[in-house]
């Protein structure tokens, strides 16, 4: 479970990764691990320690698809929609996950239980169609599978 | 009596086919029965559609059993599997099987068969005699040895990795990296996965003798985010191997010093080309570098870095400890050695097949693939990831070869051979692959972050019928333009799946159909 934004807490992880050689990908994992999001807030603190503009740390965050904005929602669905899973009918089950989440790629469900989000290949590509929940890999999906996954995301 | 050994592979493939639920209903059983088992947790053989694939030592070898169940294991126990008893789910020994016997694994020797997290067991099954011979050697025969096996880069630009190794090793600077490439990003494509899970150790010691040939003492290892298993098995033997004297301050006993940190990617396609993966190990956007300067001058921070991909560097240990004949002496033309054709997607026997450049696409697809897994007739394959050409079947004789791939306009890439039945649609797939290239373009260049989506919008149009002569002209256009205009490979190769589909299946698009004959 992640913890809620907390100024002196980013500032702790900021401090104990800045020695590393390009410190700003691993500072801002380490803060999205924590807080499941990196706060605008932790901008200007890295920039700071790093003796960067808070332009350039903007840059950063921005470019990178895995940073988020704010929190998700307490499960993340990531669904791959690469070729090799497409090759195995991985359209289909993008559309039924998106009518039974009620959701678009990206949003959260209203209850904030479940977030969908695309995601561009697992390397699960002998076990197509593949997606992750929570970090946790499941391959060889059809429609009962998924259905039975995002039951299992919304409980 | 020594306690019998169950090898349950713990590779991301098998955990998502189900391998931690068996090996679960394993050790319930086992409690059951008063049995005490050693469970070892080893990576994948590669054999997908058999997976979880459940290897049981006996008196006579292993034995493998798959796809297991959990549902299946009391069933297993009930047959007697701890002495190989036959069973519906018996498939014999797992080197008979007709797709692992066919291979020569080299690279992939060890991975799925040795306790991946086991130095010990790595050492019994011929690890670290790489590193040994390589220090016996010395830095200049090192690269000598590489050079001579033909050891191309395998991440797909196929540039001889002994000519890379040089001209970093010729560089002057007080700081030099290795920097491996373990954004294997591309679909289809599972190699890298594969071997950091089930067999670490294998990347270190290539990296070890790398960072002595050219005069490294830092290497980084830069592995993308989605493959959270392979982050962390990895991170686990690099502190193995540190607590053993493998890394760090005098290398294997030696007076080298070496070190590896593992780097997180963050979901950007892109940074699977090395320039903007040396931006992104520096904190920085992950856009792409004009080149030159090469990375073997002014790579990571500023300094020499070789930048190779992770197969490259685990072909390494194997060269060294073989000898570069034994790797040459494989091969196709100027590709020489043998290459992990991950066949994916729509096939039937899904997996990882090591082999000698030179077979054809055609015996790939059909005979090792055995067709397609939903048995419908193959109607085309990508080979090389999402920047690779669609071949149709007029195609599948060409050799798997770096060289006969280009000249028919395709690539090998990576070396992954997506499959797909004749209920694809290859406009689709055109249009999905200029789409993926404007989500994924690293901006810098017009080309590439502009030129994929005015793709997808003249390829929607031809496929509206919409003024369909003039947008085909238009679309050709487009693509010479990315082809030609574009920094990197991104928005360069793009035009591959989208004109090969055009070419090759232009009834999708609308119009009419051509022959086979016409097309090749």
């Amino acid at each position: 479970m992640q913890t809620a934004w907390d100024h002196k807490r980013a500032e702790e992880i900021i401090e104990a990764n800045r020695h590393l050689d390009g410190a700003a990908l691993p500072i801002l994992h380490a803060l999205q691990h924590e807080f499941g999001y990196v706060d605008r807030e932790a901008e200007p603190l890295i920039a700071h320690a790093l003796n960067l503009s808070r332009a350039e740390i903007h840059g950063v965050v921005s470019f990178y698809h895995d940073f988020r904005e704010a929190p998700a929602g307490q499960h993340v669905l990531k669904l791959c929609r690469a070729e090799a899973c497409q090759a195995m009918g991985a359209d289909a089950l993008a559309d039924q996950a998106r009518g039974q989440l009620h959701v678009e790629w990206g949003e959260t469900t209203a209850d904030g239980r479940v977030t969908l989000e695309p995601v561009f290949c697992l390397g699960l590509c002998a076990c197509a169609p593949a997606a992750m929940l929570d970090g946790r890999v499941v391959g060889a999906l059809d429609k009962a599978r998924l259905s039975a996954l995002i039951d299992q995301a919304r409980r | 009596m020594t306690r019998p050994r169950i090898f349950v592979p713990r590779d991301a493939g098998a955990l998502a086919l189900g391998s931690d639920e068996v090996e679960r209903a394993i050790i319930a059983a086992e409690r059951k029965r008063g049995f005490d088992i050693k469970i070892v947790r080893t990576g994948s053989r590669g054999l997908f559609w058999l997976e979880p694939m459940i290897e049981v030592e006996t008196a006579a070898g292993c034995v493998a059993y798959g796809p297991v169940g959990p549902e299946d294991v009391e069933s297993l126990f009930a047959a007697g599997w701890l002495d190989g008893g036959p069973h519906a789910l018996h498939l014999g020994r797992p080197e008979d099987i007709p797709f692992l016997k066919r291979q020569t694994r080299f690279t992939f020797a060890r991975c799925g068969i040795i306790d991946r997290l086991s130095l010990a067991d790595y050492r019994a099954h011929g690890g670290l005699r790489g590193l040994e011979r390589a220090l016996s050697l010395g830095p200049a025969e090192i690269i000598e040895e590489v050079t001579k096996s033909g050891l191309r880069g395998r991440g797909g630009a196929g540039f001889p990795t002994g000519i890379k190794w040089k001209t970093t090793a010729d560089a002057r600077a007080a700081q030099k990296y290795i920097v491996c490439n373990g954004d294997e990003g591309d679909s289809g494509t599972y190699a890298d996965r594969m071997l950091m899970e089930g067999d670490p150790f294998c990347l270190i010691e290539g990296m070890a003798i790398a960072g002595i040939a050219v005069g490294a003492t830092k290497g980084f290892v830069y592995i993308r985010s989605e493959y959270p298993h392979a982050i962390e098995i990895f991170g686990r033997a690099i502190e193995i191997a540190r607590a053993e004297g493998v890394l760090g301050f005098g290398v294997a006993g030696s007076t080298y010093n070496f070190d590896i940190e593992v780097r997180v990617g963050a979901g950007a396609y892109v940074c699977g080309e090395e320039t903007a993966l040396l931006d992104s190990l520096e904190g920085k956007r992950g856009t792409v570098r004009a080149k030159p300067p090469l990375p073997a001058h002014h790579g990571a921070f500023g300094q020499p870095t070789v930048v190779n991909n992770v197969i490259s560097l685990a072909s390494v240990p194997a060269i060294l400890s073989n000898g570069a004949d034994a790797y040459r002496d494989v091969g196709y033309g100027r590709s020489r050695g043998t290459m992990p054709i991950q066949l994916a997607g729509n096939v039937k026997y899904r997996g990882l097949f090591e082999t000698g450049f030179g077979l054809t696409l055609g015996e790939i697809v059909d005979d090792i693939g055995g067709g397609t897994a939903t048995g419908r007739p193959v109607r085309a394959a990508q080979v090389g990831g999402p920047l690779g050409a669609y071949f149709p079947r007029s195609y599948f004789d060409t050799p798997f070869d770096y060289e006969a791939f280009a000249a028919k306009s395709g690539l090998i890439g990576h070396a992954g051979v997506t499959v797909f039945d004749d209920t694809v649609d290859m406009a689709r797939m055109a249009r999905f692959a200029m789409e993926f290239c404007s989500i994924e373009s690293c901006g810098k260049c017009t080309p590439c972050r502009i030129g994929s989506t005015r793709g997808v919008e003249v390829i929607d149009r031809i496929v509206r019928g919409e003024r369909r002569a003039e947008n085909l002209v238009l679309l050709q256009d487009l693509c010479e333009t990315m082809r030609f205009g574009s920094l990197c490979a991104l928005g360069g190769f793009v035009p591959y799946p989208v004109t090969s589909a055009l070419t090759h299946f232009p009834e999708d698009f609308g119009g009419a159909p051509i022959s086979a004959a016409a097309a090749a």
